[in-house]
């Protein structure tokens, strides 16, 4: 059922509206928008090589040469907070793709056919969500070889649960809806429905779980850094640098306060964003207008 | 006139300051800073609590069977052997109190101190030592200090206070492995018999030793207190009435912990010693000293890898490397060069080794002389098949001073045309998968050296086994006939010669790097008097520590 | 409702089977042994005491016979004894940790839920308002900043600088030697830091998730009704909105409860509290299979009790659900 253009358009208008009248969600917007062209710029921006040490200048602080200081091995933080954006949000959007992408899949079958396969794909959500997410990512990350993609891939597939348990919430209600019967009616394949039908319509929640998934990975990436599990040398995280800062803290400052604020500042914009997302996606206007808003995207 | 007494005068203002910059300077290069020295009105006075920060919990209270350093440090104030080593690590009386070696080296008595008691109050007598020696032997008792007792043939207890021990050849180690903690037979023997040691009440709850201190309670995680033991045979000792090490996980809180005087004793690191404990406040609540560890750092090769095991090349990256640079950068300058496996200072070492100064020219011509050069001017090293010279550099994870110890290595391999990638894995896992199985190509760790310079399990060609300590694959007869020489002598005079030359024949083959040895870096509450730093350490003569009766702190302890 | 329960239960047996077969199966597969340890940087140390102790604990056996030997074992309740070298009772080890977590994680919970609800429905009555972006950003402050970063600062200032507050640890050392009421005294103030990170880092959530709750009931055609009926507006929050945006949250503090045994590994080192998270984390580190295996079972079997607690509670406090074979509700 193909809604008319116009309609479409009043429909992502409306988003617009609501949306914009959401100061804080219009400065998190910009504030993202801002750090991911910072963190693709992050070689034309960085004044010196993050990684190269220079044991002439341990522990300088901030000056007009160094903004943000030199850390432990001289290298400067402000260059290694740049690159490090870039591992940072990668980690953010990569392992929240993954747990995205797993979610949809066991959700959307799990919703989809019910019965055993629901049951099963719950008792497995049931499963992961029992242990404890730091035991699960000790245990990843034992068999995997450390690297960055390892820890994206670890965060991505301990973090699914979530997405799992939306969409499957939202195709049960979907499914019974009359477009979809329609559909099945006319004999449409089970994946022709699901994918063409159930999941636009199903993918607001999930975009607002994403929006807010991306600030939670970043989170848990310094917290691994902490256990010392983080992402490996020489590259930089917001995690890491202030990680290896904290012994330092009454020291030498610049070392926790850049990257702590640099994870604040980012993690609270995703929130304020996500949250934006969500209000101006109302409950009432969900069902007609989201579908579409990202289908026209497409 | 007037004017040449001005300039004099001026001339003599400058030599003072001078003079005073260069005893500044000067004291600041001391080994220990011990900011003031107890005043003779000050009489050592008995009570107060100390306590000392500990980064790890303790794994149990029967050192025997323990292996970690909380645990030992803490079973070390409540056992005693019957040795124990003094300020320049010789070997002194502690509850024997003479012994005598046959002239052949195969028979050592020991003559017992008579007023020795448990802290139950039960006299301690020859039989304990036969038994402790009994347990250590015990296939069933989890100990990882057989090795010091393989080649006792027996143990002879010739009247209560008299033991003789028999070994069937001579060994180097004989008389300091009996500085072992000795352990109560009325109490443990039913436990040893039944193999169940580890599951002993006095492994977890109620340990019973002969030595200054009496355990009081050890809360998990939390802490582990001690008291003085009024009855210690070192008549009128110990002072400090209270002993508690609180278990701190983070090194970040342990500091601020020294900075709220909330602790009396802790490790600091190079960063806080240097730069972090400088101002007035904490130089008045706390003195620092500093020597050097038996611990060293090295970068060690897998010399089964054939670009490693080319001897060239491993001396073109002792060129390479810049151990002051290094030195500097990881740890302030707070450690000490190394040039083999003996710290600078003990009998068995020598300076008279062949030195790696930092020389990437020469690094580079030793490195095509082995057939690695730079072949299409990319500034990478190749070899004739095309093949990069890349590598990884794996060490352990958690330790910051080793990932930086990698970083600025990777640093200077990468100038002379050499790419690395550093890898740091969790310790078990890191065991497990690259030790154990000598996966691995280069590592960054450390070796604990002990007081005796027998290093056998590391460096002699029979100990290659997954499990032993040999994990770079060392190979030399000349060094495995000198390591079996060197501890079946107990003349220390010929153990020398015999270490040297193992010194000058590592140094040349530069199976691994060594980097430098460590310092130690504690830092003790000024209250604390009867400290004598010596370069061995500070804590050799704890039982004599005090804290004057106006400054004690802890009124109840 | 019984039979509901009873089934419930029923079926949670062969879960709880699976997950400790998996988590069997998990930590025997990663790289490491429980001795490796022995093996440490030291050159006096014998290492063929490794192999002679996997021997003696049967890890030379398949996994799936060491599996068998121990699910015959916690079938007679005996959960074994740790691997390190105390080789205290797995349980001896959870019970000198449990306590202080719970104690913990209860009084930030109940901190958690006395500031989450009020923000959380003050800022839907007032969606957009200068409270409402106070609120929110102040929550999702506490929520962004890295807690152990939280952590140390609050100590420099409360602990190190203005001498207010017990940096670390739980107690004073001359603890023994206080009266009761200044012990009671002492211990709350080493608690304020540490339940203060937490309790910030959780406002965000439930306040968040109170506050949608609230904006969705709101705009429910009852709530419509009862204002058009004019009653004053305190009432239509406070009696007939609140009461339903409650449920949901109801439901969320359920499944949250075994949590509570959890505790924070990070929290928990920087701050020095013996608590179930530096157990589990060193377990895990030092491969101490039996106390690994006994936490997970612990864990699980307090989360399934707390799933069906929740939703018997939701059944109870919502009419509308029935105890059909099928879960009718849907979870979000």
């Amino acid at each position: 059922m193909p809604p008319a253009a116009k309609a479409r358009r009043g429909e992502l208008g409306q988003f617009w509206r609501t949306f914009r009248r959401n100061q804080l969600a219009c400065v998190g917007a910009v504030v993202v928008g801002v750090l991911v062209v910072v963190a693709i710029l992050a070689p034309v921006l960085a004044p010196w090589d993050p990684n190269r040490p220079d044991m002439k200048r341990i522990l300088e602080s901030p000056s007009g040469k160094h903004w943000f200081g030199t850390d432990q091995i001289g290298r400067d933080v402000f260059s290694r907070l740049l690159f490090g954006s870039r591992i940072s949000l990668a980690v953010g959007f990569v392992s929240v793709g993954i747990a995205t992408l797993i979610g949809i899949l066991l959700g959307a079958a799990a919703g989809y056919h019910g019965g055993i396969v629901d049951a099963a794909i719950m008792r497995l959500v049931d499963l992961m969500l029992v242990f404890p997410r730091f035991f699960l990512l000790l245990a990843v990350l034992a068999f995997l070889k450390p690297s960055i993609w390892t820890i994206m891939a670890v965060i991505g597939m301990t973090g699914w649960m979530g997405v799992t348990r939306l969409v499957r919430a939202e195709f049960l209600a979907l499914r019974e809806r009359e477009f979809v019967i329609w559909s099945e009616s006319i004999g449409a394949g089970a994946l022709r429905v699901i994918f063409k039908h159930i999941l636009p319509n199903a993918l607001a929640p999930v975009l607002v779980a994403m929006t807010l998934g991306i600030p939670a990975a970043i989170l848990t990436e310094s917290g691994l850094s902490f256990l010392g599990l983080g992402v490996q040398p020489p590259y930089a995280t917001w995690g890491n640098i202030l990680n290896d800062g904290k012994d330092l803290i009454t020291y030498a400052w610049w070392l926790t306060l850049y990257p702590g604020l640099a994870i604040l500042i980012t993690v609270l914009s995703y929130n304020l964003l996500g949250e934006g997302i969500r209000d101006a996606l109302d409950p009432r206007l969900r069902q007609s207008a989201v579908g579409r808003v990202l289908r026209l995207g497409r | 006139m007037r004017r040449a007494r001005i300039v004099s005068l001026l001339a003599l203002a400058l030599l003072i300051a001078l003079a005073s910059l260069l005893v500044v300077g000067n004291s600041g290069r001391r080994i220990a800073v011990a900011a003031d020295e107890p005043s003779a009105n000050e009489k050592p006075a008995y009570g107060d609590t100390f306590v000392q920060a500990t980064i790890g919990d303790i794994t149990g209270l029967i050192p025997n069977i323990t292996s970690d350093a909380p645990s030992h440090a803490v079973s070390g104030l409540i056992y005693d052997g019957l040795v124990q080593t003094d300020k320049d690590l010789n070997w002194i009386p502690s509850m024997a109190e003479s012994w005598q070696f046959s002239k052949d080296c195969l028979s050592l008595t020991f003559k017992l101190r008579k007023d020795v008691k448990w802290h139950d109050g039960k006299p301690f007598t020859a039989e304990d030592v036969h038994f402790t020696y009994k347990t250590m032997m015990n296939p069933k008792t989890p100990t990882a200090y057989r090795d010091d007792f393989e080649l006792v043939r027996d143990v002879q207890v010739l009247d209560p206070y008299t033991v003789r021990v028999i070994y069937s050849q001579p060994y180097a180690k004989a008389l300091g492995s009996w500085g072992t903690a000795m352990l109560p037979k009325h109490l443990l023997a039913k436990y040893v018999e039944e193999g169940k040691l580890r599951e002993a009440p006095q492994n977890t709850t109620s340990p019973i030793g002969t030595g200054p201190y009496k355990f009081q309670e050890w809360k998990s995680g939390e802490k582990v207190v001690l008291v003085a033991n009024k009855d210690y045979y070192v008549q009128g000792r110990p002072y400090l009435g209270r002993v508690v090490y609180r278990i701190i996980p983070s090194q970040a809180t342990i500091f601020l912990e020294l900075k709220a005087k909330g602790v009396d004793m802790a490790d600091l690191t190079a960063i806080q010693y240097a730069r972090q404990t400088d101002y007035a406040a904490f130089k008045q609540d706390y003195n620092k000293y500093r020597y050097s560890a038996n611990r060293y750092t090295y970068f060690g090769f897998n010399l089964k890898d054939p670009r490693f095991a080319d001897k060239r090349v491993r001396q073109a990256f002792a060129y390479a490397i810049n151990k002051p640079e290094l030195i500097e950068g990881v740890v302030m300058g707070l450690a000490r060069e190394a040039t083999g496996p003996y710290r600078p200072g003990t009998w068995a070492y020598t300076d008279k080794v062949k030195r790696y100064p930092y020389d990437p020219a020469k690094a580079r011509q030793l490195l095509a002389a082995a057939g690695w050069t730079d072949r299409n001017g990319d500034g990478i090293l190749r070899n004739k098949d095309g093949q990069p010279f890349s590598f990884t550099i794996r060490t352990n994870q958690g330790n910051e001073e080793r990932k930086k110890l990698a970083e600025l290595i990777q640093q200077r391999l990468k100038e002379i045309g050499i790419q690395t990638d550093i890898q740091t894995i969790e310790w078990a896992a890191f065991l497990k998968e690259y030790i154990k199985q000598k996966r691995f190509e280069v590592i960054i760790l450390g070796w604990g050296t002990g007081i005796d310079p027998d290093q056998y399990p590391i460096w002699h060609s029979s100990q290659m086994g997954p499990d032993q300590l040999n994990q770079i694959s060392y190979a030399n007869p000349e060094v495995d006939a000198l390591l079996e020489k060197g501890r079946t002598s107990c003349i220390q005079k010929d153990r020398v010669a015999t270490y040297h030359r193992i010194q000058e024949i590592l140094a040349e083959d530069q199976p691994l790097i060594f980097l430098y040895f460590n310092d130690a870096l504690p830092a003790v509450s000024s209250r604390v008097r009867g400290i004598k730093p010596e370069p061995s350490g500070i804590t050799y003569n704890f039982i004599d520590w005090f804290v004057p009766k106006a400054l004690q702190r802890y009124t109840s302890g | 409702m019984a039979l509901f329960a009873l089934r419930r239960l029923v079926l949670a047996i062969p879960l709880l089977i699976g997950i400790t077969f998996i988590s069997f199966l998990v930590i025997q597969l990663a790289p490491g042994g429980p001795f490796d340890y022995i093996r440490g940087e030291e050159s006096g140390q014998d290492s063929k005491l490794i192999e002679r102790l996997n021997k003696e604990y049967g890890l030379d056996q398949p996994v799936y016979v060491q599996y068998w030997r121990w699910l015959i074992r916690i079938g007679r309740l005996d959960f074994g004894r740790s691997f390190q070298p105390d080789a205290k009772p797995v349980l001896t080890k959870i019970g000198e940790r449990l306590p202080i977590t719970l104690f913990l994680n209860f009084i930030q919970m109940i901190i958690i839920v006395a500031l989450a609800i009020p923000i959380g429905v003050a800022s839907a009555t007032r969606q957009y308002s200068l409270f409402d972006k106070v609120t929110t950003v102040f929550v999702f402050i506490g929520f962004a900043t890295p807690d152990f970063w939280l952590a140390l600062l609050l100590m420099i200032l409360f602990g190190v600088q203005l001498d207010w507050l017990p940096i670390s640890g739980l107690r004073s050392l001359n603890y023994e030697y206080m009266t009761f009421w200044r012990q009671q005294i002492d211990f709350l103030s080493h608690l304020v830091l540490p339940v203060t990170v937490v309790a910030f880092g959780g406002l965000a959530g439930l306040s968040r998730y109170m506050r949608q709750s609230m904006l969705e009931v709101v705009r429910q055609d009852y709530v419509q009704t009862a204002r058009a009926k004019g009653l004053p507006e305190p009432v239509v929050i406070g009696k007939h909105a609140l009461r339903n945006a409650l449920l949901p949250v109801v439901t969320i503090l359920g499944l949250s409860l075994p949590g509570l045994i959890g505790g924070s590994v990070i929290i928990e080192s920087i701050f020095a509290i013996p608590g179930m998270g530096q157990l589990m984390v060193q377990s895990v580190f030092s491969r101490d299979y039996p106390v690994i295996m006994g936490n997970l079972v612990i864990v699980a079997t307090l989360t399934l009790l707390a799933n069906l607690f929740a939703d018997l509670a939701y059944g109870m406090v919502d009419p509308r659900i029935r105890f059909a074979g099928r879960r009718g509700r849907r979870r979000r």
